[in-house]
């Protein structure tokens, strides 16, 4: 099968769906692999490079496609780029299915298959092949470094002999991966990094990256499913909008990072909040492709209003064109790997693989989309339990309903009834006596910590070893065969307590914290 | 006198309680060894001292040799080689009660007794002396395979299942003689056939447990040793035996209980023996698997050197090769690098719960950063690297993904989610269950393949 990789078209786009090192595992898959030449040349690939790793340059656009299987793109195609198609070719690029539904017909049209980078879902399988989240993280790195170039000042705080700098207070609102990224690359310039997510579960994710948490006081969880974050009610975005206020007078740089699925991007930064920021302060809006999370974003470009600038790049991802394209084009590798488990170079678009299934948007001339919802959802919602002690397995077991529950102290009443009735007091108060203790093991053991188990079961059977009072009772009887009986049961059970006891010192004397 | 002997027994009785509670936390359980030393000593120097016993050149000797031997074996033993003797010492419990109620038996004072109370003491006599045959035959069979001398692998009769209930049935009719015909010839040849049927009883149903399971076959047994002394206690009349019995009996089936939960066994058929091995069950023959990447020690050392936090999976392999010395000095070499390590434990690895604590513990590593699976389950996403050194079963995502896998259900540690896997073993062979592992097929995962000790040790140089 014969993979290629045409130049990308849009004079915004620097990205390249293959480097050499992309090439080369695709030649190991069992594909030829034919680039188109200066596909790579904004990514500072040279043609030179992909011939070194395998494939083939070709300069023809038209020949490119007449002989192409799999067409690997970043961007979806234009509508001449889909003229160069031919039947039965598979294309795999950013494609976005849900804005452009023409382009999703034409491509139906004409008989494609198509896998959407973009509609990989997000469960922890496909997490390889997850473009999405690549350039999410390189643009949040690039948006701070877009930040840093528009500041008139130092990010981090220093103190030197003209004076002290304080260090740039940074703001970054929505922590999925382009906001986390955002905060760690922020955080190792040095500044003070707060963050602000609806959704509670990314807490520690925000803290491990080095930011503050910013809350708001009226509970409620915004996760929705796959990772993404829901709509809030009136209430939480008003108290949202407040929280912003005040900290647009401190802050120096906002990042906003606000998406939800299939709608546009929520309006998070208002005009007041900009005009609360101080003279020269920059806003990065991530979601200036989807309307943007700031009133005054201008997409595509840098605009100054209010004396703050406001950057509304849509192609932070592709500012960063080599290392985008390197990781891009690994993903790729990694859905056509995911395809081809023989390795034989024979791809198969297997609709019973989730992953595969998610992806896909055009099979055999077919819409394919949407796929059904993934079964896993990313984030699994986590419930800390308070390590309150747990109830006897018994009732575990025994089915909680109460009929069960009078059914079985009923029962357990008749037994009590029968032995008290038929069997000597003497029986009757040991054996309270050993129902007692029953009870008294079960709760004293219950809470023990795994890490103890050893040496609990040391020390208990250490301890078991008291039968060795039943022999000494018996030793003493006139019957010689009941003494060496005895004597022999003695001996026995102080192997036992005494090498018992002695391994269990031994064991927790090696336990330190 | 009786008086104070019986408050002995109540404060032995106390002090044994406090022993276990303080078993059950890191910072009181070498108090609750003392308290168990206390305890023990007080019980035995009460009886001894009352008037009952008087043969005391006997008692000397049999407490001198046999302390002796104890002490021998504590300080000689290895920490790997820890499973073996709890199982050992187990043995001579089940022993010891299989002797005192044949004692019991046999003793002339016991013919006084009459009607309903002869019978009672009759069937205590019997259940002690069942119990005490299980537990020793079982516990010695337990030895055998973690000792090595017997197969691991569990042995599977046809109609095994049916044998035990048969063996059962038998004790029980004889018991309902037994108790009601005191002292006939045939009811102690009775005795005799069901000590031996019981013997057998206890042989075939830890045969029948893989080695695998032997953790929790080893704290079952020592539940039941705290069942034969219970036994013993009844028929002797004595409570400090029933008590310190029942406090043992009931423990060990809880420790068995929250074992069987770490493996998502069922409780009553681990009772019942052979469980998880169900013949209907074959394992699922999954051929084509991959390929497994290997990878060079120094490959892994370079890793490491960027490696950010590292969590390591020990397993039976890092007991066998006795890898925990150079685990450590791994473990220090990576501190000294900035990176976090940290060691994720599964509630059943190793042959005894608990059992690559003691060992991590053996090597001085700190305990607070040796984390239960529970803990540390939800870390791998955030980990760079996972060292698995020697586990198998307990890193299977067949039990997670698989539902036809005989393991299936089985918590396991999530190594799989972390950025990169490590596993060293010695070869590509299945676990104890038998199952083949698609972890090592993963695409994150690389294989050391060697032994253990000497992989480490090849790591830590090239670090």
């Amino acid at each position: 099968m014969k993979i290629v990789i045409p130049e990308e078209i849009s004079p915004q786009e620097l990205r390249v769906a293959a480097s050499p090192a992309s090439v080369g595992k695709l030649i190991d898959l069992g594909f030829d692999v034919c680039v188109q030449a200066g596909a790579g040349q904004k990514a500072s690939f040279t043609d030179q490079l992909y011939q070194d790793a395998g494939a083939e340059v070709v300069a023809d656009k038209a020949e490119l496609y007449a002989n192409a299987d799999y067409v690997l793109k970043v961007n979806g195609p234009t509508n001449d780029e889909v003229q160069l198609f031919k039947e039965g070719t598979t294309l795999i690029s950013f494609l976005w299915p849900a804005q452009n539904p023409e382009l999703l017909d034409k491509l139906a049209a004409k008989k494609l298959n198509v896998l959407a980078m973009d509609s990989v879902p997000r469960i922890s399988r496909a997490q390889k092949m997850d473009a999405l989240s690549t350039m999410a993280n390189i643009g949040g790195y690039r948006a701070v470094v877009e930040a840093a170039h528009h500041f008139g000042r130092f990010l981090t705080g220093q103190i030197t002999a003209a004076g002290k700098v304080p260090p740039a207070k940074v703001l970054v609102i929505g922590a999925g991966v382009a906001g986390l990224a955002a905060i760690g690359t922020a955080k190792s310039m040095g500044a003070i990094v707060r963050a602000f997510d609806t959704r509670m579960e990314v807490r520690e994710q925000v803290e491990s990256m080095g930011g503050e948490f910013l809350t708001v006081d009226i509970e409620e969880d915004g996760a929705g499913t796959g990772g993404y974050a829901k709509e809030m009610s009136k209430e939480f975005i008003e108290a949202e909008m407040a929280l912003f206020r005040e900290q647009a007078q401190e802050v120096d740089i906002v990042i906003t990072t606000a998406l939800i699925p299939g709608k546009p991007a929520p309006k998070l930064w208002k005009t007041d909040a900009v005009q609360a920021m101080k003279e020269g302060s920059v806003v990065v809006d991530m979601a200036a492709e989807q309307g943007g999370n700031c009133d005054l974003t201008v997409a595509g470009e840098v605009a100054v209003r209010e004396g703050v600038t406001i950057i509304g790049y849509t192609n932070l991802a592709a500012r960063l064109p080599g290392q985008a394209s390197v990781l891009y084009a690994q993903n790729l590798v990694h859905l056509l790997a995911e395809m081809t488990p023989e390795k034989n170079g024979q791809p198969v678009i297997d609709m019973e693989n989730e992953a595969i299934r998610g992806a896909t948007v055009v099979k055999e001339g077919n819409i394919t989309w949407p796929p059904p919802p993934p079964k896993l959802s990313e984030a699994p919602k986590e419930v800390k339990r308070e390590s309150a002690p747990l109830p006897p397995p018994k009732e575990e077991k025994k089915p909680t309903g109460a009929g069960a529950i009078i059914g079985f102290w009923v029962v357990a009443g008749i037994i009590l009834f029968v032995l008290g009735k038929y069997s000597p007091p003497s029986f009757l108060s040991h054996f309270m006596v050993f129902v007692l203790s029953v009870f008294v093991g079960w709760q004293v053991i219950w809470n023990v910590s795994h890490s103890l188990h050893t040496p609990l079961m040391s020390v208990t059977n250490a301890i078991s070893g008291i039968i060795i009072v039943g022999a000494l009772l018996q030793i003493s009887s006139g019957s010689w065969l009941i003494s060496l009986l005895a004597f022999v049961s003695i001996l026995l059970a102080s192997i036992n307590i005494v090498g018992g006891f002695l391994v269990t010192r031994r064991m927790l004397a090696m336990f330190r914290r | 006198m009786d008086g104070i002997v019986y408050m002995a027994y109540l404060l032995a009785a106390v002090f044994f309680v406090l022993s276990l509670k303080g078993l059950s936390a890191h910072e009181s359980a070498q108090q609750g060894n003392y308290y168990g030393i206390a305890g023990m000593a007080i019980a035995v120097l009460a009886t001894i001292a009352s008037d009952a016993v008087t043969g005391y050149f006997m008692l000397i000797v049999a407490v001198g040799v046999g302390g002796f031997i104890g002490m021998q074996k504590a300080k000689s033993v290895e920490m790997t080689e820890m499973p073996q003797l709890v199982a050992l010492l187990h043995s001579f419990v089940g022993m010891a009660a299989i002797l005192i109620s044949w004692s019991g038996y046999i003793d002339p004072a016991a013919s006084e007794l009459t009607g309903a109370e002869l019978t009672i003491h009759l069937v205590e006599i019997y259940l002690g002396i069942f119990i005490g045959s299980v537990t020793f035959t079982g516990s010695l069979v337990a030895w055998g395979k973690l000792n090595g001398q017997i197969s691991g692998s569990p042995l599977i009769l046809p109609f095994r299942h049916g044998m035990n209930a048969i063996a059962i049935l038998v004790c029980l009719w004889m018991m309902t003689y037994f108790a009601s015909n005191p002292h006939t010839a045939l009811s102690t040849f009775m005795l005799m056939l069901m000590t031996v049927i019981a013997l057998a009883l206890g042989l075939h149903l830890v045969a029948a447990i893989g080695g695998a399971d032997m953790p929790v076959v080893v704290s079952m047994l020592n539940s039941y040793s705290g069942w034969a002394a219970a036994a013993t206690g009844f028929m002797l009349g004595n409570d400090l035996l029933i008590v310190v019995g029942a406090l043992v009996g009931s423990s060990g089936a809880i420790l068995s209980y929250i074992m069987c939960q770490g493996m998502n066994r069922s409780f009553i058929s681990v009772i019942m023996g052979g469980f998880g091995t169900d013949s209907a069950k074959a394992p699922v023959a999954s051929g084509d698997q991959g390929e497994a990447t290997e990878v060079s020690a120094e490959d892994v050392a370079d890793d490491l050197k960027t490696a950010k936090s590292v969590i390591i999976v020990p397993g039976f392999g890092m007991a066998v090769a006795k890898a925990q010395q150079v685990v450590k000095e791994l473990t220090e070499t990576l501190q000294k690098n900035g990176c976090t390590v940290r060691f994720g434990i599964h509630p059943v690895a190793g042959r005894l719960p608990g059992h690559m604590n003691v060992l991590l513990a053996e090597a001085d590593v700190p305990y607070d950063i040796v984390l239960e699976m529970d803990e540390i389950n939800d870390d791998f996403p955030e980990t760079d690297m996972v060292l698995v050194i020697g586990a198998n079963d307990t890193v299977n995502p067949d039990a997670l993904e698989r539902p036809d896998s005989p393991i299936a259900g089985m918590p396991v540690l999530k190594v799989w989610e972390s950025k990169q896997v490590i596993v060293l073993k010695r070869s590509l062979a299945s676990g104890y269950a038998g199952v083949e592992n698609p972890l090592f097929f993963k695409e994150n995962t690389r294989m050391l393949f060697g032994d253990a000790k000497d992989s480490v040790q090849k790591v830590l140089k090239n670090l």
